[in-house]
């Protein structure tokens, strides 16, 4: 029995907590092997009593480096170290946190913003064990075995950790809803860890374990090969910690518990009573984050133990522990199409622009003194510097060697040259409800493809809201991926009423979010106009349908929105020209505009507002 | 931080320009020597005096050892990569990284898949199966000797004093690491010669050291774009101009660019994807069995990496000696009129821009000839690399929805039958 699992039971505490603690356990003994915990948690008493239980079983000599979020290149992966550089007077090379963490672990902040960037630096030194730096001069490679623990402070179910770094971290810890006073310090003891640490090369993995967690992964549905990988290093972690070189049954029934049920995308088709279930209707906030790659709530600990000592095949019991854990909401999300989607949400963001004084790409340096927003470029400035340094010695102290301060001039000055590139974004907001855009649903579809091909070339952000029935809906976050605004608009319903309020309202609040991440949002509607569902979703032609959705429309003239109308009923209609001008949108009927004049119409809108914002 | 830090003068000599040092490929080890403090090796720059032409001196000779040595020996810095033949299936990757190893001419690689379907791995394993170049002995851009009106401006201006000896190196594959900055990448000022000493030298970058071998990119989409501008601006000319720092340097750096990514990442600019000659997609194996495989084999090599490689080592062994024979055969192989007929109606019919496409086409079907041993090239050869090699050239069309892979294999069974 695990010290953790054993505490548990004998006390009645959250069982949740108990399998949080034997994921410590089990990170501590391999923090390089296993990759990392994703925390998903507050920041509040729960987390850092985690957090302090790591810290006592990680190893003493162990380094835990915090990385904050949006950590420079320099003291991410190590470059020149200026201040020693000058003190020097020649060039040094400084340490990044990776290489500094080297055979302990780092602690990511807000791991949920995390940039894509930042989240393939720390893939790529995951996976070879190294840093590498090709930076400022110098070319080193230092040893970095390391795990990262995420820091997840996500509320909503898209704002996770970049996928990339997900799909590298053995753990998905959600201690979300676990309540203070169950998290109890677990007498869990450090010299354990350590034993199990020296234990841990010797261990021995059947194939017979192989051959099942393979199995397991491959019935769940987790695609990745990583996860099976990282599954066995866990089931070795925990033969360790029980003192075995031989991993069992129960290790391998623990790993798959941890490590593959919370990536899984389908559930084994076997299980019928799961089937029957109705879906879980998340009531509670805790329940509503624990989507469904996050561990599930309430992990039957017993689960292996009923299964351990019957004859079963390895791979049957295995699966069982892995399905007990697969999240309760899977299934349900799984049945409506969701799963995939929200799986989805969280990519698609690299290259996501940075914020800040820095916006924009460096196009190179000039030179220049650091004033009005320029940003000065040490290096540069110092390379420039750098040739005249014998000279000007020379010419200050007339050949003193002693002294090897670096002598800055104004000339050698260098500021950042940043290329700003307007980011845009364009939000497809589409009727899709049964009126008159069941007809010519397809041609806006067509329109909407001809469209994106344009976002794409370029390298727009595309978002797709549609609205049908009572509300909108955003199928569609921002993305650059073609691909999956291809795929998500061909999975458009249509039929249904038209709630056009509930439709520029969501426009109009995705508008505002991406204005303040400073791109530049253009809206474009294709609507007959006709609304019949107000904004407390009662149905009915006119009236408050139409007062609604004027109203909505204002709001997104008010925010300043670039927008555009398209007119998709058979003819030009007083109601959807009147919402154009509400909104202060450019109309454009369908009838007279097929799918290329309506991209070229696009096209000249946002190109105008492009070079506005320059 | 300034605690920990190294200068360059006490760093242990980084044998970064050897290309031996970029091949290879880690999977964490469990931390069997937590804590242990690894001092930061410095590049300290092999310094030919790039004013007075001399000889080359110690450290120029220690950059580019002239016993290749496929399989890197054990140490400390050296680490063993995953064998490229231990890789399961994937045949189409390796195929073109096979294609890409015997005729450089082919153009880049670009590899997308999903996630941890062993992308870098494929392309890290495969810098222990070229086999070894000939190098003009201490020029730092490795230049071919056989080619005299292709070399350096340092090879030259030594030619004037001595005869230029050649010595045996291995084909460099080099590794860009995310976040590395302009100045790495094309070279530039020696900070250290300038601080220093206040001479101006130059400070060859990575686009010297593959010169005459494989840049890799590994996740190219996340890149920025001012590099990638400059990458591929070299790429098509052969060439690195670097006009920086009142430095005015021009180099050979002609490189097969391998990339990866992930698509669901982000596309690629066309521009970018064009300048790829081969594109391969690689999948999760959905075969049980297979899948079983690949874990096993990655597993027993994380257990034991060099009792790994020598269990595949004679694979390795079969493979070099294939792309060797191939390379020699290469320019003895016969692309006949009808298969070149074949390849520019295949062209037609899927309507893939510009010659370019043709010209892969018949390159990468005469390269798979040699590596199966024949002397001419067929329309089964054209079949098979077919695919890779059409496949980021058509014209992209948003509303079908069938995949150029599936559009290609349409033509083809339209074209040769079923």
């Amino acid at each position: 029995m695990k010290p953790a699992a054993a505490s548990s039971s004998q006390r009645g505490h959250d069982p949740r907590w108990a399998e949080a603690a034997t994921v410590a356990a089990l990170f501590a003994i391999d923090p390089g092997g296993t990759q990392g915990v994703s925390l998903r948690a507050l920041a509040g008493p729960v987390r850092d009593r985690w957090l302090e239980l790591l810290r006592r079983l990680m190893p003493a000599e162990a380094p835990l480096r915090r990385v904050p979020l949006h950590i420079t290149d320099g003291n991410l992966l190590g470059g020149l170290d200026l201040a020693a550089t000058l003190q020097a007077g020649r060039p040094v090379a400084g340490r990044g946190v990776l290489a500094e963490a080297h055979g302990g672990a780092v602690l990511l902040a807000m791991a949920e913003r995390l940039p894509g960037g930042t989240a393939a630096r720390l893939a790529a030194v995951l996976d070879h064990g190294e840093v590498r730096v090709e930076r400022d001069g110098f070319a080193s490679r230092s040893e970095a075995s390391l795990g990262v623990v995420a820091l997840d402070e996500g509320i909503e179910e898209d704002e996770r950790p970049p996928e990339a770094l997900l799909d590298r971290l053995s753990f998905l810890l959600d201690l979300t809803g676990i309540a203070a006073r169950d998290a109890e310090d677990l007498p869990i003891d450090a010299r354990e860890i350590a034993a199990a640490r020296a234990l841990l090369p010797t261990v021995d993995l059947p194939d017979e374990v192989l051959t099942a967690i393979c199995t397991t992964a491959m019935a769940l549905g987790v695609h990745s090969a990583r996860a099976p990988l990282l599954a066995l290093r866990v089931a070795r972690a925990s033969a360790a910690l029980d003192g075995r070189t031989t991993v069992s049954e129960e290790d391998a029934s623990l790993a798959a518990r941890l490590v593959l049920a919370p990536r899984a995308t389908q559930v084994p088709a076997s299980e019928d009573e799961t089937e029957d279930a109705p879906p879980e209707e998340p009531d509670q906030p805790d329940q509503q984050a624990s989507e469904e790659d996050q561990p599930q709530p309430e992990p039957p600990p017993e689960q292996p133990d009923e299964d351990t000592g019957s004859d079963r095949p390895l791979d049957d019991v295995v699966l069982e522990a892995a399905k007990a854990a697969i999240p309760e909401g899977l299934l349900a999300k799984l049945m409506e199409g969701l799963g995939n989607r929200s799986r989805a949400a969280a990519q698609g963001r690299a290259g996501a622009m940075q914020t800040g004084g820095t916006r924009g790409r460096p196009a190179g340096v000039r030179r220049g003194e650091p004033k009005a927003g320029a940003r000065l470029n040490v290096i540069e400035t110092l390379r420039a510097a750098a040739p005249w340094q014998p000279l000007r010695r020379q010419a200050r102290l007339g050949g003193a060697a002693s002294d090897t301060r670096v002598e800055v001039r104004k000339d050698d000055m260098r500021v950042n040259r940043i290329k700003r590139r307007s980011q845009t974004a364009t939000i497809f907001v589409v009727d899709a409800s049964g009126s008159a855009a069941f007809q010519r649903l397809a041609e806006a579809k067509g329109a909407v493809e001809l469209l994106l091909a344009d976002c794409y070339v370029r390298r727009d952000q595309v978002a797709l809201i549609a609205f049908r029935r009572q509300e909108a809906e955003l199928l569609l976050p921002p993305t650059r991926s073609l691909v999956r605004a291809k795929r998500s608009l061909s999975e458009l319903p249509g039929g249904g009423g038209t709630p056009l309020a509930a439709g520029l309202d969501a426009a109009a609040a995705l508008a505002d979010s991406l204005s303040r991440k400073g791109v530049t949002p253009t809206v474009v509607l294709l609507t007959d106009g006709r609304a019949n569902v107000s904004r407390d979703g009662t149905k009915g032609r006119g009236g408050k349908a139409d007062d609604d959705a004027a109203d909505a429309a204002k709001t997104l003239r008010a925010q300043g929105t670039r927008a555009l109308l398209v007119d998709t009923s058979a003819q030009p209609t007083d109601s959807a020209r009147r919402i154009a001008g509400d909104m202060g949108a450019l109309y454009i009927p369908l009838p007279y505009a097929d799918a290329n004049r309506l991209s070229n119409v696009v096209r000249a809108a946002t190109a105008k507002g492009e070079s506005a914002t320059r | 931080m300034p605690d920990t830090n190294l200068d360059a003068g006490a760093g242990l000599p980084l044998d970064a320009t050897s290309p031996g040092t970029s091949m290879e490929l880690a999977p964490a080890f469990p931390s069997s020597a937590p804590g242990t403090v690894v001092p930061l090796p410095v590049r300290h720059a092999a310094k030919p005096d790039g004013g007075k032409k001399r000889k080359p001196d110690k450290a120029a000779k220690a950059a580019s050892p002239p016993v290749p040595s496929p399989a890197p020996a054990s140490g400390a810095a050296k680490r063993i990569p995953f064998p490229f033949t231990a890789i399961v299936g994937q045949e189409e990757m390796k195929l073109a990284l096979l294609i890409a190893a015997v005729d450089q001419s082919v153009g880049g690689v670009m590899v997308f898949g999903d996630r941890g379907t062993g992308k870098s791995t494929a392309v890290r394993a495969l810098a222990a199966l070229l086999p070894p170049m000939k190098a003009v002995e201490g020029c730092r851009y490795g230049c071919d000797p056989a080619q005299a009106d292709r070399l350096c401006a340092e090879c030259r201006a030594r030619q004037g004093h001595e005869a230029l000896r050649a010595v045996k190196v291995p084909v460099p594959v080099v590794d860009l690491p995310l976040g590395a900055t302009e100045d790495r990448v094309v070279g530039a000022l020696d900070l250290e010669r300038a601080l220093t000493k206040g001479e101006k030298g130059f400070e060859p970058g990575l686009l010297a050291r593959a010169h005459r071998g494989f840049l890799y990119i590994d996740e190219v989409n996340l890149l920025e774009d001012h590099l990638v501008d400059l990458l591929l601006d070299v790429a098509a000319s052969g060439e690195n101009v670097v006009e920086r720092e009142g430095l005015s340097i021009r180099h050979p750096a002609k490189f097969v660019l391998i990339g990866s990514g992930n698509p669901e990442e982000g596309e690629l600019r066309p521009q970018l994807l064009d300048r790829f000659g081969l594109s391969v997609e690689v999948k999760t194996p959905t075969v049980l069995h297979d899948r079983i495989e690949v874990i096993r084999r990655r597993d027993s090599f994380e257990r034991d990496p060099a009792a790994f490689a020598a269990h595949w080592e004679k694979e390795e062994a079969k493979i070099r000696r294939k792309i060797e024979k191939a390379k020699a055969r290469l320019p003895d192989i016969v692309v006949p009129d009808t298969v070149l007929e074949s390849a520019a109606r295949l062209c037609m019919t899927l309507g893939a821009d510009g010659l370019r496409g043709e010209l892969t086409l018949m390159r990468a079907a005469r390269a798979l000839a040699g590596l199966e041993g024949d002397k001419v090239v067929t329309d089964a050869h054209l079949r098979a690399v077919a695919p890779p090699s059409l496949r980021h050239r058509l014209r992209r069309n948003v509303l079908d929805e069938a995949g150029s892979t599936v559009r290609i294999e349409r033509a083809l069974a339209e074209q040769f039958g079923p």
